[in-house]
């Protein structure tokens, strides 16, 4: 029988406790209410002694410290956390699905044998059975899943959860790894940040994004226009940065940029999780789609059914005719 | 270097999903498929490789599944050498577990040195693929992959791996191991019709059994349903011209524009 414990796999990114670890802290207190049990943060890095206080939303903050954890590499973070997750006994063990997240939650899952659900948007507990709806297809379909197994690893969507206020009794546990680690076959050497002689879009008051529905690189001047017409700047989803047609740092998304412009207009962009994550806070969001079912039309607040061929220049025009 | 990559069909999501009666899975009766975009780019990344290194090769395997033999043609038209087929008469596309099974079974044979494999698919609920192939064939995995460079001697890959806000962590993964691919060094090439249809009468598809495991979860979908569709958004309508007058008036509502 495992403890009611929830476990929150935490991150950080750029020296700083990442914003997807704060919203899965919201995930478990509200699991947690339902199971009884404690909120237990893990952090695995060299010295994680700064980021405690960050994740005081939790009862019980286990910061495994390890050289070899300085960097991310699949192995020595699945091998601690298998070791960390046996010990504890959770129900549910939260991990992000984000870069590091996406390695190590199927990883540990195989090692540990037990269940893992992509994509959860929203948790609870039901007559004691951990029930979580997950986001898959894109966004366009929602399942609803019970799962009768212990612990589940839950790969939880980012932005699906807002970080929780709730303080927990946020009791500081430090410790070296639970395992002797090894560096293994996959070794962390560098990371690469983005160019910063590239426009910012995180400082841009108004965005124009395209995504596959410009089709060709050739359109992409009527949405340069558009975002001249605004003086703003052109961003992306990433089928465009995957065809090379921007660079990544006009990605916007859960691994490229998340923006919060005062306007964002998104053509073409069918709103897959990943994206939404990446904009879904701007002031003012404009959608122009073909696919009146497509996700971005939930997160947007004006939209329109049409081909941003059409739409696109005609608003250039309107907006230099007025 | 040998090289494999592993192909599948998913649902085209420029078409409705549609949901079975019984609520509990997706009906793929009328479904439209596509290959799995991470995977075409993983097989990109395949083939551009091949090219660059010389001497090396290329294994296609896949799942009979969702139409799948256009795309295995298309494969052929871009430079895959080699390609299996698994034979599989399922109604449903099996769960990453199992699929990780599968394919194991038809790849490990083949000694790569490199097995890529798309980091997700649209279509997978309970995990993914390429970490849990990589468990089965008992490779070194690093998923979230955007550019590969092996090393002179063939012994090691620097890989360049995505993180948030466009940063990227450089890593050294000793071969063979299995990458999660999520875009290649170059965009996907365009190939001609003619040289699919090239391919269809000079590509040999090889067929390869593999032993198909029972379904099994410990995961219970209840219900599968449809997010509430264009909740947040008011529709603007009119002719372009309208729509265009509608949106500047928000715009300066807004103080956007003047």
């Amino acid at each position: 029988m495992s403890a009611p414990d929830i476990l929150v796999v935490a991150e950080t990114n750029r020296g700083k406790v990442a914003d997807m670890s704060l919203e899965m802290l919201g995930a478990a207190r509200q699991l947690a209410a339902g199971t009884g049990g404690k909120v237990i943060a893990v952090l695995l890095s060299a010295d994680g002694s700064t980021y405690a206080e960050a994740l005081s939303a939790a009862d019980r903050i286990v910061l495994i410290n390890d050289p070899l954890l300085a960097g991310f590499s699949p192995q020595p973070y699945v091998a601690a956390l298998e070791s960390v997750v046996k010990t504890e006994g959770p129900r549910a063990v939260l991990i992000g699905s984000t870069s590091i997240g996406l390695d190590i939650g199927p990883l540990l899952g195989a090692k540990l044998d037990v269940p893992v659900i992509n994509g959860c948007r929203a948790v609870s507990v039901e007559g004691g059975t951990l029930k979580v709806t997950a986001g898959f297809y894109g966004g366009k379909l929602l399942a609803d899943v019970a799962i009768a197994a212990a612990p589940v690893i839950l790969l939880v969507a980012p932005g699906a959860f807002r970080p929780t206020q709730q303080k927990g009794a946020a009791q500081v546990e430090t410790k070296g790894s639970p395992v002797p680690l090894a560096a293994g076959p996959v070794t962390f050497e560098e990371m690469i940040l983005p160019d910063a002689t590239d426009v910012d879009i995180t400082q841009q008051d108004v965005l124009v994004a395209v995504g596959r529905g410009i089709q060709q690189q050739d359109n992409m001047e009527v949405a340069e226009e558009l975002a001249q017409s605004l003086g703003g700047a052109l961003a992306a989803s990433r089928p465009i940065v995957d065809q090379k047609w921007l660079p990544m740092t006009r990605q916007v998304g859960k691994s490229g940029m998340i923006v919060k412009p005062k306007c964002f207009i998104a053509l073409g962009i069918s709103g897959a999780p990943e994206h939404v994550e990446g904009m879904k806070d701007s002031g003012l969001i404009i959608a122009v789609n073909t696919d009146p079912n497509a996700p971005i039309f939930d997160v947007a607040h004006y939209g329109v059914v049409a081909d941003l061929m059409d739409v696109a220049p005609a608003l250039t025009d309107a907006i230099k005719g007025g | 270097m040998k090289i494999a990559a592993v192909v599948r069909q998913v649902p085209d999501l420029i078409e409705p999903v549609e949901i079975a009666g019984s609520e509990k899975t997706v009906d793929l009766d009328g479904a439209t498929f596509r290959v799995n975009e991470a995977d075409d780019l993983a097989l990109e990344q395949a083939i551009l490789l091949k090219e660059k290194l010389g001497g090396s090769a290329v294994t296609v395997v896949a799942l009979d599944f969702g139409d799948i033999d256009n795309t295995l043609y298309a494969a052929a038209a871009k430079g895959a050498d080699r390609i299996i087929k698994i034979p599989y008469d399922q109604q449903q596309p099996p769960a990453p577990k199992h699929a990780a099974a599968i394919y194991a079974e038809a790849i490990r044979g083949l000694e790569a040195d490199l097995v890529l494999v798309g980091s997700y698919a649209h279509d997978e609920l309970e995990s993914t693929l390429a970490p849990l192939l990589a468990g089965k064939l008992d490779l070194p995995f690093v998923g979230v992959v955007r550019g590969v460079r092996p090393s002179a001697d063939g012994s090691s890959a620097t890989v360049f791996k995505e993180f948030p806000g466009a940063a990227v962590a450089k890593m050294n993964v000793k071969l063979p191991a299995l990458l999660g691919i999520l875009s290649a060094d170059e965009p996907l090439r365009y190939v001609p019709v003619s040289r699919i249809r090239a391919a269809m009468k000079t590509a040999k598809i090889e067929e390869q059994e593999a032993p198909v495991p029972a379904p099994a979860s410990a995961a219970t979908i209840e219900r599968l349903h449809h997010p509430a569709a264009g909740a947040g958004a008011e529709i603007l309508k009119g002719s372009v011209e309208e729509v265009a007058a509608k949106i500047v008036s928000i715009f300066r509502e807004k103080g956007v524009c003047k």
